[in-house]
């Protein structure tokens, strides 16, 4: 694999453990601010279950992925460094399909393909590139965590308003009204692109809004 | 077995079922590289070959793994031929022609992660196509995939003439463009079966 990876972004380093847990949640959330791993956060967020599921399959594929790759940093070649992360991530990505499956087959079924599909996460191997390449065990752990949750926060947040637009339900039971006719399109892929789209337009508002206090 | 007919799964993965507006496969490049036409097109292509060999590649593995009864290896040996295969044209891409090269390069590399490729591979393993169908499977899919690249492509290279709020420019606008388009695609529903 080429050196030049321009693409994974490479973000400030900070010092304290805590800030490495932190900056994952809001300052660079991989999802808002990143625009990472955006193929399983469209695809299953359309309903809350599935998208807590998928974000807590990634924060421990994340997590356990950061922790080894960081212990490994010495050991690994740097020529074939990509291939060993991906049989790394390819390994635990495996092990939580057959979790899923062994928790509930529904669930397992309606995330489907993909649960596989979280070994090309993008933002997986862009941490371990990125950062748990080289850091120290114990931050990387915390930037998994920080990065994983930040994921799974705006999973839940997406899925929230989808399915509360979408069915009138939270965690499949009903929560709005009769009356309230559902959203059909919410629910359809078109649904995805139009909630994220607007998500993003409301945190560059908030961002404008933060750095010109007028 | 699956006996699907071959132009209904060439027309099922090309349109109905779009691999980026559907099935929200391979959005990165997606939005990262649609900002020009012309790229944008040698990009399609580029994915459009890998998936060819990519759906040949684990179509061979598949039929190994049934072999020795490994369903668990699965994942890791499709992800590592395919990354390898990357490599390889990646390589070939370089010696046969700088241009492409100079254009394509930081995205090659990404190719490998990009869920198409490996969403095509589980995907054909999941509904048990044959040689043929996996093919066709694959020149639909890489033709879904161009398609809906390069009408973004010419959206965004449009929308360079209007007017957009600044809060929403980037990423939010491309992403509500891609709704849109999503939208239209589900017009071919109910086509091919």
């Amino acid at each position: 694999m080429s050196s030049d990876n321009h693409v994974i972004p490479i973000i400030e380093e900070t010092d304290s453990h805590s800030e490495e847990f932190l900056k994952g949640l809001w300052k660079s959330n991989p999802v808002f601010v990143q625009v990472l791993g955006m193929c399983p956060v469209l695809a299953v967020s359309n309903s809350v279950i599935n998208a807590l599921a998928m974000g807590l399959a990634t924060l421990f594929v994340l997590l356990m992925s950061n922790v080894l790759v960081s212990s490994l940093r010495f050991v690994i070649p740097r020529q074939i460094r990509i291939a060993c992360y991906i049989a790394i991530i390819a390994t635990f990505v495996t092990s939580v399909d057959y979790i899923i499956q062994a928790i509930s087959l529904e669930l397992h079924q309606a995330l489907g393909a993909f649960i596989s599909l979280i070994v090309v996460n993008c933002l997986i191997l862009g941490r371990a590139e990125a950062f748990a390449s080289k850091q120290t065990v114990s931050k990387s752990f915390m930037d998994g965590l920080g990065m994983g949750l930040g994921f799974t926060l705006a999973l839940v947040c997406l899925g929230t308003v989808r399915e509360l637009l979408g069915n009138g339900s939270l965690f499949g039971t009903s929560v709005l009204p009769e009356q309230f006719e559902p959203w059909v399109i919410m629910l359809l892929p078109s649904g995805g692109f139009f909630t994220l789209g607007v998500m993003l337009i409301f945190i560059n508002m908030l961002q404008k809004k933060k750095t010109e206090p007028s | 077995m699956n006996e699907e007919n071959l132009w209904s799964i060439f027309i099922n993965a090309c349109l109905v079922n779009n691999f980026v507006l559907a099935y929200f496969l391979g959005i990165c490049p997606f939005m990262g590289v649609s900002g020009k036409f012309s790229t944008a097109l040698r990009m399609g292509l580029a994915v459009s070959c890998v998936m060819l060999v990519a759906s040949v590649c684990s179509y061979g593995i598949q039929q190994v793994l049934v072999f020795l009864d490994a369903p668990y290896l699965q994942l890791i040996s499709t992800i590592i031929v395919i990354a390898s295969t990357v490599q390889l044209i990646e390589m070939l891409i370089k010696k046969y022609n700088q241009a492409l090269y100079r254009t394509l390069g930081i995205f090659l590399p990404l190719i490998t992660t990009n869920c198409a490729i490996l969403g095509l591979a589980i995907f054909q393993a999941n509904r048990e196509y044959q040689f043929t169908q996996s093919v066709f499977f694959a020149l639909g899919a890489g033709a879904g995939f161009t398609l809906a690249l390069i009408l973004m492509a010419g959206i965004r290279e449009k929308l360079r003439f209007a007017t957009i709020p600044e809060i929403s420019q980037g990423t939010a606008v491309n992403l509500i463009i891609a709704g849109i388009l999503s939208l239209g695609f589900m017009g071919f529903a109910g086509l091919g079966g």
